[in-house]
């Protein structure tokens, strides 16, 4: 049997290897950076530092030689449009957009002679200033990242530098001093709410747990995140899995649980190799399995891959996946703190809700308390995205307004051809596709649970799509209802049937064939799902189309009435127009048209005729003198 | 005939893998989707007759394997080609137009969404809903290899790079 | 206790005492809620959604996974869940192929009812089904998936009735459909046409298999001469799809109203059920004494005897070898009346009235010139001949059945329900004392409707166990416990459908399990008003043996009254090449790696055998298959080599076979 660990004793080993170190090189590798070559740049450094003969290591396994460099890699650190991100420590410089042709110079220049590459600093779009680290990014600045803290600092794959940083140490207290209604109570007291989208009380939901009678318990940590547009567990299980480990570690206490499932979606392969990774080190460590900091509890966790299921978010479809099942979501009550995995009492938490726990056992609920509002504590963390100049992971306290994020983390919006627009701004689609739009009116509005569900959207998993005027929403809308029409398991009626209706009318009107009755029929049938199906799938699944209803009720009647899109991105509702003073009458766009549609003698400005206009669209494209354009 | 033989010798050293991933599994039907999907990785497919034999081995009806298989996105029952390209179109790629570059493909190498592999059994399209690499949207992954900001002239030249690997290239044009 | 088990519906104070849901404690307050997913004897599914109600406090939850608690206040009706019901069944309607004239549901069409009881008079929704073919494949069932609402309920009838899982849901979303695996026809999967999941159905999406027209042809045949058997189970059910209550005997109109539609002769079942229970009863006495071949399981349910020769071909030979009561009046008829009646045996058509679709298969399986039995209409099939002739039934006189295979028993009646068989045997093997005592319900314990019913009976000093089962799934548990040793039996009836014959899935549409307990109440009612009770008390059976078959289990007897099973594998499409040969003269090895040889380690020795082969070069001439199942689970691994079969096969065993057989190929070329 592995005998237990000792914190305090890692802790010392590591500070001493950490002593030789002279300058470390952080090369993120979040799947972003990764995608843009960060493992060649991660190689590259390895082969010079060696070609140099550099002292260097790439894992503090023993102590190094003096002055080493020591090279590894991190989580996602949530600036993925400026990847690859290499940040030199201590000093603190970071650079962006890092090529492997770079590598030499950075070696010769800011290693070994400190001094900062000009060119590789992240400039400042809004006055061309250079910034030389986070702390003078206003992306990263305006941020708070607790969660999100270690993503990105520390290197993933390595337990000792998850310990060096205090680690594993809210697990002890939680095994070696504190009872299970204490760990309850503590973590209902610091309001800590699911950051899966429910927002449901954790702390309440491990009482209710706990409080059953069962001598099998389960802890399910949720990492099937399938809202599209959102990726913070990803980050987090790739960027800092030790952290998930903990708070599952520490929820298993506090409910008396000894086995614990992590659903990671199969769309994440890296998250489940860190996750997979880390909990064989946990296990090596003696801080999974049995005797835990020698008590007598025990605790394994075991790692599942989904299959490709967006309906397996839902608790209960969770279940029946690991269960070997068709994910099917069954009727609540019995809840899963009842009846649960194989019929057992079971705790479902999100993996950011599970990586906040270690925070709130090591400092304490009232600390945890005094970050975001009081119904909504702590921070959250929004995977901001869309037609925004910055876009990646960030980490805000609940509380934060839209405009803050927009504008200042965001860096504002920007048009089409990714030029800044100061008024650009048309909406924000948050929660996905179980959320809702905000708009210009709502910029201001705090973020939090309460606030958000008061004007029909939700926080749901953190997806915030910023979007401009060239964006229809009634087509964004069609966008979502496809999106759950798809993943609706099929099971109940209302899901199944009523979300194939629902997207048949949005099809109706975005491809010009709707009339009054559409939309009425709509507005009918979207409540009736929405109060009526089985599961939260279901429940949510009208939300982005009853939200744009009522906020862009004038976009929906320009299609339905006038057949015409404001956007522009309704292709069944464009006409092409010839611009007389630009056609020189050269007849290709004649031999293009399919349909006959268009006349005109030579060398004379052609004209469409718009009710045998089929609306294809060969003619814009044939055009070479961009003599004809899409109205709407 | 000399194409037959190979297959079956295939087949016959990949059955033996069959029962080799239920063994190390266990013969559980709660371990069901983590041997659907090592059988899967083993074969790029599931075949109707292992699926049968998975069900026999692990005493559940078949039709309930079936069941199983076909409700989970990843499970494949045709054959998938040897590139499969998947074009992410989550909420940021799509804003970002990501339905351009899968027409693209479509047209380029005459898919639909019923048949989405190409004859020769190169290139299998899927579109999938978000990748979670939405910072570097739109986002195209082929087999492993993630492409990031991508649009329909990258995408086709990715994939023509690999036809020209693939000694493919004439023979489409 | 402080609080009550009170809640209130609709502002009624309304007591629970021990209802598994709202729905029910809803319907004892005297509201029907509707819903078509829910089913008393199955799991809670949730699905349909037409059963929500509004509970104070939680909003719209489904009446049909709620437990009622002290103190809830309901609604039932308010506006709200008034307009999504009728939006779900608009939903459900539009995905329905609504043929409804023409369909053979139509008069007992859940769904037709609740969508007037809730007003849907318009579907505003887009067209939404596609248009599956259907599939005709089974002798039994009809399955039409454009009729399927995706409730469910015939999935879990399949599997948690009767353990088997023939079909499921598959794929997704706007996708799901129900289908046996990979598609398939239900004649090539594990279904053994019990017909329970069209029993639940609630629309026409599965219907049995009609041979109504066929038997109007016989009847229209002037050359013919076309008789009837009537199933004990009929005669109790028949009433309820015209002026009668369920459980009422409707006997003698039965036969009043097949005379009329031409048939020569009408007989009874029960007759021939006599005949089983002094073939049984034989048989058992027989094993018992030799203590061979225990426990005996009995034989006259068709859904069980293929399922044992699906699942369980070890326990064949535990099958009683009697045919069912059914084949075997067919068989006595075949064999009698030519002579009697004065006409050609071939002229003779037997149609029975049955209330299971499983006997249709049962009729078909002996692959004889001579069928024992021609035709098979359900009690369904035969109200609607009955209709279709504009036969009056309410009004008929009552007929009496023809002699000699008219006259039965009350034990021959007993067949109709779960326990009926064992009864009867009881009743022939027990002394007069024993036997009065069980009129005041000595033989109780095999009676009712849980799924496993147990009794112990000493004859001769020596004591019997006896087990009567209902539902296969509750027999596979049984089957479970005898192969462990955990439980010894000597005697095992088992009935396919809930409640036996009487539930079976050929009667009239019921949904609601009162039904089913009238009916068994009818049997035994039916019974009582006997005169004889013993199956060896009836005289024509005497009569019978004396004329005809001499003595139980005699050559005679078991010419015409007893069958035997074979293996058939579950898996049909059920051989895996894994090595071809391409040469004419080849050694077929096959190996079987079912369940059973599985666990004995086939697995192992087949990759040794592939590597053997591959390592000699002996492809050319070897081929190697896996197959699902051989016949001999008991003495796995089973190995075919040629054609010798290896028992309890080894590998070196194997080798050693097949090296000879190569060498003998070799000499031979």
């Amino acid at each position: 049997m592995k005998d237990a660990i000792n914190l305090a004793l890692e802790t010392g080993k590591f500070e001493a290897r950490v002593q030789k170190i002279q300058k470390r090189i952080i090369i993120c590798a979040g799947t972003g950076c990764v995608a843009n070559g960060a493992l060649k740049i991660y190689r590259r450094f390895q082969e010079i530092f060696t070609e140099r003969n550099l002292p260097f290591v790439v894992e503090l396994k023993e102590e190094p030689k003096e002055k080493s460099f020591y090279i590894s890699e991190s989580g996602c650190q949530g600036f993925c449009q400026m990847g690859p991100l290499v940040t030199i420590e201590p000093d603190g410089i970071l650079y962006v957009q890092v090529k492997t042709e770079d590598v030499l110079e950075i070696i010769d220049n800011t290693l070994v002679q400190d001094q900062k590459i000009e060119r590789l600093l992240f400039k400042n779009p809004n006055n061309g200033k250079a910034c030389v680290g986070q702390s003078e990014i206003e992306f990263y600045k305006r941020q708070s990242r607790t969660v999100l803290k270690n993503c990105g600092k520390i290197n993933p794959t390595d337990i000792r530098e998850y310990i060096y940083n205090g680690g594993y140490s809210a697990a002890e207290k939680a095994y070696l001093s504190m009872t299970p209604d204490a760990i309850c109570d503590e973590i209902t007291y610091s309001g800590l709410r699911g950051r899966g989208g429910g927002g449901f009380l954790t702390g309440r939901k491990w009482s209710l747990t706990l409080k059953q009678n069962s001598a099998k318990k389960y802890i399910i940590c949720n990492g099937d995140e399938g809202d599209p547009g959102a990726f913070m567990d990803r980050s987090i299980m790739e960027g800092n899995p030790h952290a998930v480990i903990e708070g599952m570690m520490i929820a298993a206490k506090a409910i008396g649980a000894d086995e614990g499932y992590v659903y990671v979606r199969l769309e994440y392969p890296l998250a489940v190799r860190r996750m997979k990774e880390a909990v064989k080190q946990a296990m090596e460590y003696g801080i999974l399995g049995d005797n835990l900091f020698k008590t007598q509890n025990k605790f394994t966790i075991t790692i599942m891959e989904g299959a490709g299921a967006f309906v397996c978010g839902e608790e209960t479809a969770l279940i029946s996946s690991i269960e070997g099942k068709r994910g099917m979501p069954a009727p609540k009550p019995p809840f899963p703190a009842e009846s649960g995995l194989w019929e057992k009492p079971t705790v479902i938490n999100n993996v950011e809700t599970l990586a906040t726990v270690p925070l709130i056992i090591d400092k304490g609920a009232n600390e945890f308390r005094k970050c975001g509002t009081p119904n909504s504590p702590g921070t959250k963390t929004f995977a901001l995205t869309g037609h925004v100049v910055n876009t990646g992971l960030i980490e805000v306290p609940f509380g934060t307004t839209l405009r803050e994020i927009v504008y200042n983390i965001g860096g504002g919006v920007v048009d089409s051809k990714g030029e800044i627009d100061p008024s650009g701004f048309k909406a924000v689609q948050i929660g996905g596709p179980s959320g809702g739009c905000l708009t210009q009116e709502q910029l201001d509005l705090p973020l939090d649970f309460d606030s958000l569900r008061s004007i029909g959207a939700m926080v749901g998993s953190g997806g915030l799509v910023v979007m401009n005027h060239d964006t229809c929403m009634v087509k964004f809308a069609q966008f979502f209802m496809k999106f759950t029409q798809n993943e609706s398991c099929g099971k109940c009626v209302l899901c199944r049937e009523g979300t194939k209706q629902m997207l048949a009318l949005m099809d109706d009107i975005v491809e010009g064939r709707a009339d009054e009755h559409t939309l009425e029929l709509l507005e009918q049938l979207a409540p009736a799902v929405q109060k009526g199906s089985l599961c939260g799938l279901g429940k949510t699944a009208p939300n982005p189309v009853l939200s744009t209803l009522a906020q862009f009720r004038a976009e929906y009647d320009a299609h339905v009435f006038q057949k015409r899109c404001p956007a522009k991105e309704c292709k069944a509702l464009l006409t092409p127009e010839i611009i007389e003073e630009k056609c020189k009458g050269c007849g290709v766009c004649i031999k293009k048209c399919p349909a006959n549609a268009i006349t005109g003698e030579k060398k004379q400005a052609h004209v469409i005729n718009e009710n045998l206009c089929i609306k294809c669209m060969a003619c814009v494209e044939a055009c070479k003198l961009n003599a004809i354009a899409v109205g709407a | 005939m000399n194409n037959n033989e190979e297959q079956v010798a295939t087949e016959a050293r990949q059955f033996e893998k069959v029962c080799k991933i239920i063994e190390s599994y266990g013969k559980s039907e709660s371990k069901l989707i983590p041997i659907l999907q090592a059988v899967q990785e083993e074969y790029r497919y599931l075949p109707e007759e292992l699926l049968t034999f998975i069900a026999v081995t692990l005493d559940i009806p078949p039709a309930r394997v079936f069941g199983v298989a076909t409700f989970y996105a990843h499970f494949a029952l045709k054959p998938k080609g040897k590139y499969v390209i998947k074009v992410c179109d989550g909420t940021a790629c799509h804003v970002k137009n990501s339905v351009p570059i899968i027409e693209a493909i479509m047209k380029k190498y005459g898919l639909t969404e019923q048949k989405n592999t190409t004859g020769d059994m190169l290139f299998t399209l899927e579109t999938v809903s978000c990748l979670g690499a939405c910072g570097i949207a739109p986002v195209v992954v082929v087999n492993e290899d993630v492409y990031s900001v991508m649009n329909p002239e990258k995408t086709l030249s990715v994939l023509k790079n690999i036809e020209e690997t693939e000694g493919l290239n004439e023979r489409r044009n | 206790m402080t609080t009550k088990n009170i809640v209130n519906i609709n502002g009624i104070e309304v007591p629970f005492n021990g209802e598994r849901n709202l729905l029910e404690v809803i319907r004892k307050a005297n509201i029907e809620i509707p819903t078509f997913c829910y089913h008393s004897e199955l799991s809670v599914y949730g699905a349909c959604r037409l059963c929500l109600i509004e509970v104070e406090g939680r909003g719209l939850v489904s009446s049909c996974s709620l437990k009622p608690e002290a103190g809830m206040k309901i609604k039932t009706h308010t506006k709200e869940i008034r307009d999504i019901r009728k939006i779900s069944m608009e939903l459900i309607l539009a995905n329905h192929d609504q043929n409804c004239t023409s369909c053979v549901k139509s008069s007992a069409c859940k769904l037709q009812e609740v969508a007037q009881k809730i007003g849907v008079t318009s579907v505003r929704f887009k067209k939404a089904v596609k248009d599956a073919p259907l599939d005709l494949s089974s002798t039994a069932l009809v399955r039409d998936p454009n009729k399927c609402i995706l409730c469910g309920d015939c999935v879990r009838a399949c599997s948690e009735i009767q353990g088997i899982g023939a079909i499921d849901f598959a794929y997704r979303g706007a996708n799901v459909t129900v289908t046996p695996a990979f598609n398939k026809d239900l004649a090539h999967v594990e279904c053994v046409d019990c017909g329970q999941c069209m029993r639940v159905c609630p629309t026409g999406s599965i219907t049995i298999k009609s041979e109504i027209e066929k038997v109007w042809k016989a009847l229209d045949n002037p050359q013919k001469y076309v008789v009837a058997q009537i199933a004990p189970a009929v005669r109790v059910a028949i009433g309820e799809m015209f002026a009668m209550k369920s459980g009422e005997l409707a006997t003698g109109q039965v036969v009043a109203a097949l005379k009329m539609l031409g048939f020569k002769k009408v007989f009874d079942t029960s007759f021939s059920a006599d005949l089983t229970v002094i073939e049984e009863a034989n048989e058992f006495l027989h094993r018992a004494e030799s203590g061979e071949n225990l426990p005996l399981f009995t034989s006259c349910c068709p859904a069980w005897v293929t399922y044992a020769e699906q699942y369980y071909p070890e326990f064949l030979s535990n099958l009683s070898s009697c045919k069912s009561p059914q084949q075997m009046l067919g068989a006595i008829i075949k064999e009698s009346l030519p002579e009697m009646a004065k006409t050609k045996r071939e002229n003779v058509v037997v149609v029975s009235i049955m209330p299971c679709t499983a006997k249709k298969s049962e009729a078909v399986k002996d692959e004889k010139s001579v069928r024992d039995v021609d035709f098979v209409l359900t009690t369904q099939d035969l109200v609607r001949m009955i209709a279709q002739a504009g036969i009056s039934f309410d009004n008929l006189l009552p007929d009496s059945f023809d002699m000699p295979f008219g006259f039965k028993s009350g034990a021959g009646i007993l067949f109709g329900n779960s326990g009926g068989v064992t009864e009867a045997v009881l009743r022939y093997l027990s002394n007069e004392a024993d036997f009065e005592q069980s009129r005041d319900g000595g033989f109780a314990e095999v009676r009712g409707t849980e799924g496993r019913k147990e009794i112990t009976y000493v004859l001769n000093g020596k004591t019997y166990n006896l087990a009567v089962v209902q539902g296969l799934k509750n027999a596979k548990e049984l089957l479970k416990d005898v192969k462990s040793g955990k439980k010894q039996y000597d005697f095992v009836e088992v009935m396919s459908c809930p409640g036996g014959c009487i539930g079976g899935a050929g009667q009239p549409v019921c949904f609601d399990e009162s039904t089913r307990s009238q009916r068994a109440r009818g049997i035994y009612e039916a019974d009582r008003m006997m005169q004889i009770h013993k199956s060896q008390d009836n005289p024509s059976i005497k009569n019978l043996y004396d004329s005809l078959l001499g003595t139980p289990g005699s050559e005679k007897a078991h010419e015409l009254l007893h069958t035997h099973y074979h293996n058939k594998k579950r898996i049909r499409q059920d051989e895996i090449s894994l090595i071809f040969a391409h040469n004419a003269n080849t050694i077929d090895v096959k190996v079987c790696v079912g369940t059973s040889c599985y666990i004995r380690g086939a697995q192992d020795l087949l990759h040794k055998l592939v590597r053997h082969i591959e390592s000699k070069g002996l492809q050319d001439i070897v081929s190697v298959k896996a197959t699902f199942c051989f016949e001999r689970c008991d003495q796995g691994p089973t190995v075919t080599i040629g054609k010798e079969i290896l028992h309890h096969c080894t590998f070196a065993k194997a080798t050693e076979v097949l090296d000879k057989q190569v060498k003998e190929l070799a000499m031979k070329n």
